[in-house]
């Protein structure tokens, strides 16, 4: 596929971890943001290649680990209301609630339906006006313009029965937010390329100028993460600190002006729960008060309270913020396992345990015989 | 679930700006995706396509420079090699 291929170069790829080997003079710590990249990172074998000379720690670029279990349990009492379609991504249906998955809703009766878009949510709302179709919005600034264009089509096709649960998070409040605990050990930042595409890098300046960390903006294939490390680690031997783009094919500085826009018309910056690492001041977004009548939260009033959450055993908030690895908590592939989660980490398809349990276990392939058919992630 | 897939705009199919879409190519596979966020795109072009959304026009330039730089390297370092030998 042109503009993949490309970029999974085994040549290319080792000629640029050579650079990086060369370059740096000590172990450097650097933090990946996105779970997208936490995955190509393992699955090319880039984090095993680099032992020693780069450490790689995981941050909390997962949105659906991050959703709180507050907004799970309600999706999941929506879905059991007679009059309501729950629709989401598919990443959102197997992460567990105070109780249970939507998936496990679902096999009891809940109408849960998985959608590859939120404006197929919007078509569906169209094709049933009896039902009530409500999509639970999760994800960065790569998937907040997509929900807000469901917001503004449902408007102009004035639907009165669609709505969205919102529970977007912004991820430069969470970056700043793990600069600043006392433990951080982060000394550069790979910023999560998609999320650049939306919203640009301009802003993280601020970042750089306040914490004196590098932040490289990079893509997802194995040449776009080398080239990210390799500017990381030459700004840390250098002592010069700036924010670079390593993704110029998908990045511009001030990001997409359109999909701001959009973005913008829709939703305001909020302050936000994330699960594991607590309420990050700025750290989301809530739909204006224009919008209120297409908000679920105020469409249906929650019937419950949630359970205590999180199992004691699952160390899920140490590694959304980059305290552990995932084989350093003592669950990891016993008592937690894909098939038996503890923690979000381990059911998303992006989340860090997961990524730890299907590329750490097995023999991992070089970067010269790495096949990979996905292209991207958070 | 940031999960971006480049494709090539074969045919636009609805100039709407909160409607807008267009035929979209990934390895051989056509599907309609969203414009709104890439009114200007034109056909043949590409774009990175997220839930069903163009969400960024994909800078043809900027893709092959990465890749000539890194050309431009192997050339150096070729050079070295031949320096040394």
């Amino acid at each position: 596929m042109k503009y993949v291929d490309e970029y999974r170069d085994p040549v290319l790829a080792k000629k640029v971890l050579g650079e990086i080997r060369e370059l740096a003079t000590r172990p450097w710590v650097l933090m990946e943001v996105c779970g997208g990249q936490t995955h190509g990172l393992l699955r090319s074998g880039i984090v095993q290649e680099l032992e020693g000379v780069v450490e790689l720690i995981h941050g909390p670029g997962c949105p659906v680990c991050v959703t709180p279990v507050e907004a799970i349990d309600f999706a999941q009492d929506l879905a059991l209301r007679p009059e309501v379609i729950l629709t989401s991504f598919g990443d959102m249906l197997r992460v567990p609630g105070s109780r249970e998955s939507l998936l496990a809703v679902r096999a009891r009766g809940g109408n849960v339906r998985t959608v590859y878009s939120p404006l197929d949510a919007v078509e569906l709302a169209r094709q049933n006006p009896s039902r009530q179709v409500v999509f639970f919005a999760v994800g960065f600034e790569t998937t907040a313009p997509a929900t807000a264009l469901a917001i503004l089509q449902a408007d102009q096709l004035q639907l009165q029965n669609f709505s969205l649960l919102v529970s977007h998070v912004r991820v430069q409040p969470a970056m700043e937010s793990i600069l600043q605990a006392a433990d951080c050990r982060v000394q550069a930042f790979l910023a999560a390329g998609h999320v650049c595409s939306v919203s640009g890098f301009n802003s993280y300046g601020q970042l750089t100028a306040r914490y004196r960390v590098p932040i490289v903006v990079t893509g997802f294939e194995p040449v776009d993460l080398l080239l990210g490390i390799k500017e990381c680690v030459e700004q840390l031997e250098s002592g010069i600190v700036s924010v670079r783009n390593q993704y110029p094919r998908n990045v511009r500085d001030a990001g997409n002006a359109d999909a701001l826009r959009i973005m913008s018309e829709v939703y305001e910056v909020a302050d936000r729960a994330w699960r594991g690492l607590g309420v990050i001041a700025s750290g989301g977004l809530a739909l204006r008060s224009k919008w209120h009548r297409f908000d679920a939260e105020r469409r249906f009033q929650p019937t419950r309270n949630p359970l205590p959450v999180v199992s004691s055993e699952c160390l899920s908030g140490d590694v959304l913020a980059g305290r552990i690895k995932p084989t350093g908590c003592p669950s990891f592939g016993t008592r937690c396992t894909p098939e038996s989660p503890l923690g979000a980490p381990m059911v998303s398809s992006e989340g860090a345990c997961a990524a730890y349990f299907r590329h750490r276990r097995h023999e991992v392939p070089l970067i010269a015989s790495t096949v990979v058919t996905e292209a991207g992630g958070a | 679930m940031c999960l971006a897939v480049p494709g090539k705009i074969v045919r636009w199919i609805d100039r709407d700006p909160t409607f807008a879409r267009a035929e979209v190519e990934f390895g051989g596979v056509r599907r309609v995706c969203h414009m709104a966020c890439v009114p200007d795109a034109p056909e043949g072009d590409y774009v990175l396509v997220h839930a069903g959304v163009a969400i960024t026009r994909i800078d043809a330039t900027e893709a092959q420079r990465v890749l000539d730089d890194l050309a431009t390297l192997d050339g150096v370092v070729d050079l070295d090699e031949e320096l040394q030998a």
